[in-house]
């Protein structure tokens, strides 16, 4: 029993150690800029940097439309695919597994070959129709996570019962989804869309491909050029996705319960 | 329901003729339009790209069919840069789902005090999405040869890890170190459910009946986690095999893995062979495929006792 | 006879909060005992000290003279089934009973046999080769039992084995685990909070409330002279008696009420039917008497229609049959 407990404690300590040091040694290192003394000199050049705004906002805007356009496409097919077509769920579960088997850089390295300029539907074509591209790139990169958060956030509410009793009651096929499926979900899809947005901020190879500014590349052009910049925007990214992460758990303590839970 | 529907509308057309009837009202089918935008996503962003990849890979640059392209990846350093792609992978991934198994096995069933155990979870959850070009960063800086931990110990005990330990952060023990900090929560937080899953009953029944903790763990314990295991192992390797950023920020093209090689032929594809690139590709959709098919095979003799 | 199962001034605290406050029992071998009482009344916590899993505060556990108490569960020798049958998921029916055999290191064709002679005995032959998820909640629980008994336990501990089961099963593999341990004549310590299924099965019942042994005794004892108030209305149905004519904390059973007299009968009181409740072979009514309502059970029976609501009527009884309670 004791040394359970021993052995127990000792690999916690062992593994906090392995993932606090990193980020420790990093923070320390983005403080080292100036000789001779500790200041957020690198985080100031970071901040000073246009690049690090235009490139930052370009990301935040492309997770916003890939949130949004990843509810389109998830929620509606969850939503009829649990309640009248169950024979399609083995499909749903094989595509939404194919982004964690298929690697992001075989994908869009397709999307090239088969979207490109002189293609059927020329999405490299023009800035828009790439910027549009990237953004369905991410929605597929994401899909696994937002079909999960969906599914799961669905399956708790029990939504057959809960159409039938809005049907009983009156309401038609868009007040039932509007106004009774959307809101037992929502923290379920504000989960989907925190994980996908910390999916797609700091994402470099599709960006880097399609030749888009967004903050990945620009990540990586700072690292080959600058010594203690790269460890202040590690620390920033950190920040972020603790920020992405935390919403997520904040969220679930209002996730809706099922009624077999007592807790 | 579709073969009724279509039933329907021919009755209602042959009845036309005959007696003339008000026709049915057309129902739109809502249901059916509204997993329309999902099945097209999956043909134009999943399906099409991987089929026009796996033409593409046996076809020459004429549109005929040749198999020179698979032939060509037989060079040593196209399979050299897949061996340490795949070593690199199985190791980030085996070691991962051990450590990972160790530590969620220590938060949930060492007797470890609650509040840990919730912290770790969500501390997981940020480090396994904490990958690409800010962890190669936070590494150089932990491990590189200018950094903290590399500092301390050269400090410390006069040992320069570089120079006497053969240590190098872009090398395959670096890489590998590296993945394992969004390789182990990764797996921390798959495998916790099924953790969860094992029944406190089972412990104390398997202690009556006179069983250790070992034979617990060997007989009962172990064998019903293993698929879950194994399937969490599959997803590690497939996630690690993908890699390129950090692998590209931390090494540029110093590490010749198989992602940074395509990553190279993509980027300069209109001067070299795109079919190699194709060919590329596919052995590394290959590659994943058969992990999976490895894990379901394996979990289908290992779940025979599951519903 | 030497106790073959001692219990000696057992405590358990979790904290501040003591759940089994000094409990003393010694039981025979071959007995089977039913540790009776409410939810958190400490019958588990008893039964869980007595297979190893809590350590008693204070306290000693001896089995067959044999000192336990600070023994490891899997040292103990003791079968244990439990509420959820927590049969090994991974293992087929087989492995399952045989799996006690096998920690103890007997040969595989004896495994197999007395795998066999188990699967007889709980009538479940030829299913070796099932797993768990195959098999009804009452199949899966028979093969809890086998896969408990197999290693020849000194003891055989039951944690409300039954309440996860329909009424139907419940009923009737209650009468079966009592068959089986009759059979092998293995002491039984049986957790229950139902009172029917203590008195059916039980040589003897511990009644346990707040922590505290209230009484032990044989069904018929614990039934007819319960020592405490508490037994005596969480045993059965009771009725309190009018203070007015009775005296206080007096109380009888239904079934000791007529309508008609009886030659022990020497008291009558008289009231109104409010309530009449058909259970089948037992009519229910409930009459008020002068403003206590007091229930009584009579035998159905298909030549007589059973009396209206609003009725008045004589009851009887007899002045022995009073139970006065205590505190």
């Amino acid at each position: 029993m004791k040394s359970q407990k021993f052995w127990a404690w000792l690999i916690f300590v062992l593994g906090a150690a392995y993932f606090i040091i990193p980020l420790a040694a990093t923070f320390e290192f983005s403080l080292r800029m100036r000789r001779g003394e500790y200041s957020f000199d690198a985080y100031a050049s970071v901040f000073a940097d246009p690049y690090f705004a235009s490139s930052f906002a370009y990301s935040v805007i492309v997770g916003l439309f890939t949130i949004v356009v990843g509810i389109l496409v998830v929620v509606p097919a969850v939503y009829f695919v649990r309640l009248r077509m169950p024979w399609l769920r083995p499909f749903m579960e094989f595509v939404t597994l194919l982004p964690l088997v298929i690697p992001a850089l075989v994908l869009v390295y397709g999307y090239i070959r088969l979207y490109g300029s002189s293609s059927f539907i020329p999405f490299t074509g023009s800035v828009l129709g790439t910027d549009i591209l990237l953004t369905c790139a991410y929605v597929t990169l994401a899909l696994p996570y937002m079909y999960r958060a969906v599914d799961n956030g669905m399956r708790t509410i029990d939504i057959g019962t809960l159409t039938e009793a809005a049907q009983i009651a009156g309401a038609n096929q868009l007040q039932i989804i509007g106004q009774i499926i959307l809101p037992n979900i929502l923290v379920a899809i504000l989960s989907g869309a925190f994980l996908t947005f910390a999916i797609v901020i700091g994402e470099f190879t599709i960006a880097s491909l399609l030749n888009r500014p967004a903050f990945g590349p620009y990540l990586v052009g700072i690292g080959t050029n600058r010594a203690y910049e790269p460890a202040a925007l590690a620390i920033i990214s950190f920040i972020i996705t603790w920020g992405a992460m935390g919403m997520i758990n904040v969220l679930g303590r209002f996730a809706p319960r099922t009624s077999a839970r007592t807790d | 329901m579709r073969p009724v529907r279509r039933l329907h509308t021919i009755r209602s057309v042959t009845m036309t003729d005959i007696a003339a009837p008000p026709k049915p009202p057309r129902r739109i089918p809502w249901d059916s339009l509204a997993v329309l935008p999902f099945v097209i996503f999956a043909v134009m962003f999943l399906f099409l790209p991987t089929f026009s990849l796996i033409g593409g890979a046996f076809t020459d640059r004429a549109g005929n069919f040749t198999f020179e392209n698979i032939a060509g990846l037989f060079t040593d350093q196209i399979l050299a840069a897949y061996w340490i792609s795949i070593r690199i992978s199985g190791a980030s991934a085996i070691l991962g789902a051990l450590i990972g198994l160790a530590i969620t096995l220590a938060i949930i069933r060492g007797k470890l005090p609650q509040g840990l155990r919730s912290a770790v979870m969500t501390f997981s959850g940020v480090a396994s999405n904490f990958a690409g070009v800010p962890l190669a960063f936070a590494f150089i800086a932990t491990l590189g040869r200018l950094g903290l931990v590399t500092i301390i110990i050269r400090t410390l005990f006069d040992f320069d890890i570089y120079r006497q330990g053969g240590f190098n952060l872009f090398s395959f023990w670096g890489l590998t170190l590296t993945y394992l900090y969004f390789q182990i929560p990764l797996m921390v937080l798959t495998i916790a459910p099924a953790i969860d899953g094992l029944k406190k009953e089972w412990n104390e029944a398997a202690q009556t009946l006179g069983a250790n903790t070992w034979q617990f763990w060997r007989y009962i314990g172990f064998p019903i986690l293993w698929p879950s295991v194994l399937g969490t192992l599959s997803l590690l390797f497939a996630n690690a095999f993908g890699a390129i950023a950090t692998a590209w920020a931390l090494t540029g093209s110093n590490l010749n893995i198989v992602t940074v090689l395509l990553y190279n032929q993509i980027r300069g594809d209109a001067l070299q062979n795109p079919g190699l690139g194709a060919a590329l590709a596919l052995g590394m959709i290959v590659i994943t495929s058969l992990a999976n098919v490895i894990y379901l095979v394996v979990a289908a003799r290992a779940e025979r006792w599951m519903k | 006879m030497a106790a073959f199962l001692e219990v000696q001034n057992l405590v358990k605290s979790f904290g501040t909060n003591t759940v089994v406050k000094g409990v003393n029992f010694a039981f025979e071998k071959g007995e089977f005992i039913s540790l009776l009482g409410p939810s958190g009344c400490g019958k588990t916590t008893i039964l869980r000290m007595i297979a190893g899993f809590e350590r008693p505060t204070s306290g000693a556990i001896r089995v067959d003279g044999d000192e336990i108490t600070h023994l490891k569960p899997n040292q103990r020798k003791l079968g244990m089934v439990f509420q959820a049958y927590a049969l090994f998921p991974n293992l087929t029916v087989g492995d399952n009973i045989a799996f006690g055999l096998k920690i103890a290191g007997m040969p595989a064709d004896q495994r197999r046999a007395r795998v066999e002679e188990m699967l007889r005995l709980i009538g479940l032959p030829g299913f070796e080769k099932r797993f768990p998820y195959e098999m009804s909640g009452g199949q899966q629980q028979r093969v809890a039992l086998a896969r408990a008994i197999a290693p020849k336990p000194r003891l055989l501990l039951l944690d409300e084995p039954l309440s996860a089961l329909d009424a139907k099963i419940r009923v009737s593999l209650r009468e079966e685990i009592r068959a089986i341990q009759q059979d092998l004549g293995i002491t039984t310590v049986f957790v229950t909070h139902d009172q029917e299924e203590a008195m059916s099965i039980s040589d003897r019942i511990v009644v346990m409330n707040a922590g505290n042994l209230d009484q032990m005794g044989s069904p018929h004892e614990i039934y007819n002279r319960p020592s405490t108030r508490f037994v005596a209305t969480f045993v059965g149905q009771l009725n309190t008696l009018p203070e007015a004519s009775f005296g206080p904390n007096r109380a009888i059973r239904p079934e000791l009420i007529s309508l008609a007299p009886r030659p022990e009968t020497d008291t009558t009181l008289t009231g109104t039917i409010s309530d009449v409740g058909f259970l089948g072979s037992v009519v229910r009514l409930r009459v008020d008497v002068s403003g206590t309502p007091i229930n009584i059970d009579t035998f159905n029976s298909h030549a007589t229609t059973p009396p209206q609501r609003g009725d008045t009527v004589t009851l009887h009884l007899a002045a022995k049959d009073v139970l006065t309670l205590g505190a």
